[in-house]
């Protein structure tokens, strides 16, 4: 069949492709091939894509196919029977190193830098049978909420070209929206999953904190840092988180516990979906409507959580009282644990080096020149409150407020089932607006990253739109209670199953292919002049 | 709290080891200035009483079993070297002259 050339089987959820694989309906490298078109075509004007691996994942595809054959009867007996992400394409941000190929976490410094062994995330999903395409652009070091802070320039948001796809994953939500891949991998420190996810309006999920293993995970802030799925619906996304959690031993902060079927456990019928909210109680902490939120935004929330609660769950207002000191308390803590995680950047044994008058003018000349701006903002904030008589004022001050933040969602947790929230306080903003000002970008953040302080899940699923524009939903839940956001976005998705917005894609679609489109890096330039 | 000044600023950088130009030393004082304001909100709530917390699992004394497994070959090791000899990585020199 000739279904390499037909765009429709890119439109699929990814398990759909995964039923549609099993039926017999189209091959994986077809599959492959229909994606590695549109990308081909695209990707110069979207640039979510620092790295393709056509052949790699060529090979990946043959050999699903291959084994889709072979197990072809013994799969219609039983799905147990094949991998669940059997020849299904997935990108991985560029900081998930994969042997023999590119990870250059958006940075100069790693410009060339081939990893000598797989991230476990990664071993996890070829052994699931996942065709991994490239790799997805990204804020260097994953600081940042834009992708404007890549080293290799910045990417669109295929709702409107001249606006940001979020970040720091900006790239693997770009790519999950305009149909590049269905499903797409990234990390979150204080929002890069859910950030993008909402601006991109696809579902993403910051799973808690020791869920996910980060062996080969190129680090930010080690205790924040958590790998999680992109999907275009909750029932993907979930799928892949079931893939790349759980124990590795690699990781001494993965936890030992066991990862649920969470695919297997949503409802199928949007009618049972509907109804699983039905006396669930769900709390809307009010500090989480935060001056400078777009009407538009808070427009969507209410409505969300007014269809929530006409579906039978109960709406709790209250209140998460040391919210307003979320944003300072995360921009010492990060920083700190950036400044120590980056000073392996040493020109010596990977990664670009230029050489200086002695040692200490390797490191000057190699940081100082491998490192963009941002990240230097960062190493040196990190540093300053790390160093000699600044500590306690700083750092240790952070950690005791880091408490507080935690204390606050304990209480909540004894109220209520689960949190709902806005992901991010606005749409997604011009290309530039942001980067004069990096307070103005920290504040991207504000609804998400309390939640990576005190280490639990969130998810962001699409709620409607807001000038032509997607707007997020974040659930926020217990640690381990990843099941129940699920759940909740799922039953979200069916309560809103026949809402108009739903049906929409991605408004600038159609000029990703058009030669006469500007690159985002132009786009940028031209905002900036 | 403290304001950062020009030297203070040249300080830190060299402490982070980054080599940094005029241009960008003058930025990052106005911009680490202000980023430092908005800690200020921290020093007014109390603490004193509170615990910091570093990590938000409860897991403690994570051990694997005591075995040697085999490590990265040496070639792979030094495979993005930028300079190497033999089975070393080459620095410039650090002790004495002659």
């Amino acid at each position: 069949m000739t279904a390499g050339q037909d765009p429709a089987i890119t439109r699929l959820r990814a398990h759909e492709m995964a039923a549609g694989l099993r039926e017999g309906r189209f091959t994986a490298l077809a599959l492959l091939e229909a994606h590695l078109e549109l990308i081909r075509d695209e990707n110069r004007v979207l640039h979510a894509w620092s790295s393709v691996d056509e052949d790699g994942a060529r090979q990946a595809a043959v050999a699903a196919d291959r084994q889709l054959s072979k197990e072809g009867g013994r799969a219609i007996q039983g799905p147990a029977a094949l991998p669940p992400l059997l020849g299904i394409p997935v990108a991985l941000k560029d900081l998930v190193v994969t042997r023999g190929q590119p990870s250059t976490a958006g940075s100069r410094i790693l410009k060339g830098f081939l990893s000598p062994y797989d991230a476990h995330i990664a071993e996890r999903l070829r052994e699931a049978g996942a065709v991994v395409v490239g790799k997805t652009n990204m804020d260097e070091f994953a600081m940042g909420s834009s992708t404007e802070h890549s080293a290799w320039g910045p990417t669109a948001n295929p709702w409107a070209l001249d606006r940001v796809p979020g970040g720091s994953s900006g790239g693997s939500a770009a790519a999950v929206a305009a149909f590049h891949v269905p499903l797409a991998i990234g990390t979150d420190t204080g929002g890069s999953i859910r950030q993008p996810a909402a601006l991109t309006g696809t579902v993403g999920m910051k799973p808690t904190y020791g869920r996910v293993s980060r062996y080969g995970i190129i680090a930010f802030a080690s205790s924040l840092d958590q790998v999680g799925p992109f999907g275009r619906d909750v029932r993907d996304a979930a799928m892949l988180l079931g893939v790349v959690a759980g124990r590795d031993e690699h990781d001494s902060t993965s936890a030992p516990m066991q990862v649920p079927d969470y695919a297997a456990e949503l409802p199928a019928d949007d009618d049972e979906a509907a109804a699983s909210v039905k006396g669930l109680r769900l709390g809307l902490p009010r500090e989480y409507f935060v001056p400078g939120m777009e009407p538009g935004v808070e427009a969507r929330i209410r409505e969300a959580v007014g269809a929530l609660e006409a579906a039978g769950a109960e709406i709790v207002e209250l209140s998460l009282p040391h919210s307003e000191y979320g944003l300072a308390t995360y921009y010492i803590i990060a920083p700190a644990e950036a400044s120590a995680n980056l000073a392996r950047y040493d020109g010596i044994r990977y990664g670009q080096s230029v050489r200086g008058e002695d040692v200490l003018g390797n490191y000057l000349a190699t940081r100082g020149s491998g490192f963009g701006a941002e990240v230097k903002r960062r190493v040196m904030l990190g540093t300053y409150a790390l160093s000699a008589g600044y500590y306690d004022a700083y750092y240790l001050k952070a950690q005791k407020v880091r408490t507080l933040l935690k204390r606050d969602f304990d209480l909540a947790f004894k109220q209520v089932d689960a949190l709902i929230a806005p992901t991010s306080p606005t749409v997604a903003f011009p290309l530039g607006a942001r980067l004069a000002d990096p307070v103005a970008m920290y504040l991207s953040d504000v609804c998400t990253l309390p939640v990576n302080m005190a280490g639990l899940p969130g998810i962001s699923v699409p709620c409607g739109l807001s000038e032509g524009l997607p707007v997020g939903l974040q659930f926020i839940g217990r640690a381990w209670d990843e099941s129940r956001l699920f759940g909740l976005g799922r039953a979200y998705e069916a309560i809103t199953a026949s809402a108009e917005w739903r049906s929409l894609e991605p408004t600038d679609l159609p000029a990703l292919s058009d030669p006469s489109a500007p690159a985002p890096a132009e786009r940028l330039a031209a905002a900036r002049a | 709290m403290a304001t950062l000044s020009r030297a203070d600023v040249e300080h830190v950088a060299h402490l982070a080891r980054l080599g940094l130009t005029d241009e960008e030393l003058g930025r990052l004082e106005g911009q680490l200035n202000h980023i430092l304001d908005q800690y200020e909100i921290l020093a007014a709530l109390p603490t004193d009483e509170i615990a910091p917390t570093a990590q938000t699992i409860e897991l403690e004394n994570i051990l694997r079993a005591d075995v040697t497994t085999p490590s990265l070959p040496v070639d792979e090791a030094l495979a993005g070297a930028p300079d190497r000899a033999r089975d070393l990585f080459v620095v410039p020199q650090i002790i004495g002259g002659d």
